[in-house]
Parts: structure tokens; C-alpha cells; sequence
């Protein structure tokens, strides 16, 4: 039962080591500044919720004695489905007001 | 396990290694603000990764409050990049 866990738990982390390499290499990669937060903000979050998820679980079978610490997780977890997404919005927001051009084809990269 | 989550741990440190390219050289504030961001929110990973080698619970709520700031601190810089002031009337 404990083997299967782990391999569940290890299959989670690798999930979401690999969101996040994607999400690092789309910024560094991608032309222009609205390309970039496109690839950070969702691979971003989506690969930091899979590894905490995969700690929690990791946890709930592995330290049963102390079944309140995987709630601290969870509120990691909601708080960064809420905010990460806010705060990329925040930003784009802030660079569109402020005439940040978007990148068109033929354009030299920014 | 304590294997996989040093490995974690290492990968996790060099994506953020990799962003810190783009948060040092990136043209414009703009590129740098979202940089910051992005190695703000790997932190959070990191740390909680950091309590589970060491077995500390302590740093999950150290991670709960630098979640926060990183939020606070993005969304502060935004409304000055956007308004020139934080405090608007």
C-alpha cells in the first residue's frame, strides 16, 4: 500500500517539475512580454498545485499522527489557485494601460 | 523518498536559476516584474520541499506568509507601474 502511494506521489511530483520547466521555458524563450506571462501564468500554477498535492498526500499516509499539518497544504494550495492567476492579470493590466506594444509576426523579438 | 525530494529540491532550484536570466537581462520592467513573480512562487514550492527533507513543519507556515507577500508585492508593483502612486484616492 505504501509502495503504491509512493509511486503515485513521485508521479505527481514529476508532473509538476515538468509544468514547470515548461512554464521557464516559455520565458525565456517566447518574443514579447505578453507571450511570456501567457506561458509563467498558467504552467506556474499549475505545476506548483500538482507538487503540493503530491506533499499532501505523501503526508496524509505517511504521518497519520498529525492530521492537521496537511490543511496548512491546502491552504497553500487554494490561496495560490487564487492569486497567481490575480496577480498575472494584475500585470498585464498594468503593461497594456501603460502602451506596451504586442509582438506581430516579422517584428524583431523584444 | 528523502531521495526524490533532494532531487525536487535541486530541480526546483535550478528553474529558478534559469528565471533569474530573464529577471536579470529581460528589457523593460515589465519582464523583470514578471520574473520576480514566477521566482516568488517557486519559493513556495521550495520551502514547503525544504520542511519535508528536514521533516520541520515550521517552514509551511513560513511558506504560507511568503505566499502572501509575494502576492501583496506583485499586485503593489503593478498599480505603480500602472498609476505612478500605490495609494490612490
Amino acid at each position: 500500500m505504501v509502495e503504491i502511494i509512493e509511486i503515485i506521489v513521485m508521479i505527481f511530483l514529476a508532473a509538476g517539475i515538468f509544468f514547470m520547466f515548461t512554464g521557464v521555458v516559455g520565458l525565456l524563450r517566447l518574443p514579447d512580454f505578453y507571450t511570456r506571462l501567457h506561458a509563467t501564468g498558467k504552467c506556474d500554477t499549475l505545476g506548483e498545485v500538482l507538487i503540493i498535492a503530491g506533499l499532501l498526500l505523501y503526508h496524509l499516509f505517511h504521518y497519520p499522527e498529525t492530521p492537521l499539518v496537511p490543511v496548512k497544504l491546502l491552504f497553500l494550495i487554494i490561496f495560490i489557485f487564487l492569486a497567481n492567476p490575480t496577480a498575472t492579470h494584475a500585470i498585464m493590466k498594468a503593461a497594456y494601460n501603460t502602451g506596451v506594444k504586442p509582438w506581430k509576426k516579422g517584428d524583431a523579438r523584444m | 523518498m528523502i531521495e526524490v525530494f533532494l532531487a525536487i529540491g535541486l530541480l526546483i532550484a535550478l528553474t529558478i536559476l534559469l528565471s533569474l536570466y530573464r529577471a536579470a537581462l529581460g528589457p523593460g520592467v515589465f519582464n523583470r516584474v514578471t520574473a520576480v513573480n514566477v521566482i516568488g512562487t517557486k519559493t513556495i514550492v521550495l520551502l514547503v520541499i525544504i520542511g519535508y527533507y528536514f521533516e520541520r513543519p515550521l517552514f509551511f507556515d513560513i511558506s504560507l506568509l511568503y505566499a502572501v507577500l509575494n502576492f501583496i508585492g506583485t499586485l503593489a508593483f503593478a498599480k505603480y507601474l500602472e498609476r505612478g502612486e500605490v495609494w490612490s484616492k
